[in-house]
């Protein structure tokens, strides 16, 4: 199995287990996408975690506010109706079960792996650019018609890739 | 006899999801204190002997291992079992923790039944504080 294969089979074992277990949840698709050479603009909640070892990264999850809120509330069993830091940090946390067990499952293959602590970011008219050419892997989840993204970029640590957050136009963010 | 137990996690959503899976376990619990990292920890049980801490090992200031090792070191709290809960499903943070001194680990996920499973039987044989 190669490692591209590796990864995206371990998305969506990994979320689908999180969300199972966390949420009671069961996703539906892990539909897995290529993503396109342009980048994409994004409203809504993005979450991620640097990956750092002998190969080195990043994993993300983004979703929409009304999602994040759903995620919230099935996690913490509360009513989360707009996107406050508990929101935030429920987010957070949901992505760093998932990726934490993505980099468990590939730490088989890879060797020791390290995770940063999670960053979120919320907000309006941002895009999402990223440095070097390592593919991202892309994994679409289907929650009650509303879309899930997981994706990863893994590569040798020689060229570790960085993600970057651009602003756009007139851009509000809540980190 | 009922339990202190000590919750130590950055994340808040984790604190609380912990509180609730602990009053789901129908363990026979007194106190749940909380923590938001190491040095918190240690300052809550200055003032409040616990039965069992559940830490996680990934936390700023202070992390779950190091804590730990405060925790081994003091003569005063070296015997309270220490279980980690984690992403970390990597030999190397888990087997440091079990070096360490950890009574033992859970993975996030988790499921209430499992934190009942390791928590009975560390805490079975707790002797009152």
């Amino acid at each position: 199995m190669n490692l591209n294969q590796l990864i995206i089979d371990s998305i969506t074992s990994s979320t689908t287990n999180v969300f199972s277990t966390m949420l009671g949840v069961e996703l539906a698709g892990g539909q897995v996408k290529a993503e396109g050479p342009a980048p994409e603009p994004n409203d809504g909640v993005v979450s991620f975690i640097g990956i750092a070892g002998t190969w080195a990264g990043t994993g993300s999850l983004s979703c929409s506010p009304h999602m994040a809120c759903r995620i919230c509330s099935a996690l913490l069993m509360t009513e989360s109706v707009s996107v406050d830091e508990e929101v935030l940090d429920a987010v957070a946390e949901l992505t760093n079960m998932i990726i934490g067990s993505v980099k468990t499952d590939l730490e088989t293959q890879l060797g020791p792996l390290g995770l940063s602590i999670p960053t979120v970011v919320f907000g309006r008219n941002f895009k999402t650019r990223r440095a070097g050419t390592a593919e991202w892997m892309d994994v679409v989840f289907n929650w009650d018609g509303e879309d899930l993204l997981i994706k990863m970029c893994l590569a040798p640590n020689e060229k570790a890739h960085a993600i970057h957050y651009v602003a756009a136009h007139t851009c509000s963010l809540e980190i | 006899m009922e339990f202190d137990i000590l919750v130590v996690d950055d994340s808040a959503a984790i604190r609380k999801i912990l509180q609730r899976v602990l009053r789901q376990t129908g363990m026979a619990i007194r106190a749940i204190h909380e923590a938001g990292d190491g040095q918190e920890a240690l300052a809550v049980l200055a003032d409040h002997p616990v039965h069992l801490v559940l830490t996680d090992i990934n936390m700023p200031k202070m992390d779950g291992l190091q804590l730990l090792a405060s925790l081994k070191a003091s003569p005063q709290l070296r015997n309270i079992p220490v279980v980690m809960i984690t992403t970390e499903g990597g030999e190397a943070k888990v087997g440091e923790a079990v070096k360490l001194g950890a009574a033992g680990y859970v993975r996030k996920p988790f499921t209430a039944e499992q934190i009942k499973e390791k928590l009975i039987g560390i805490l079975q044989p707790a002797l009152p504080l």
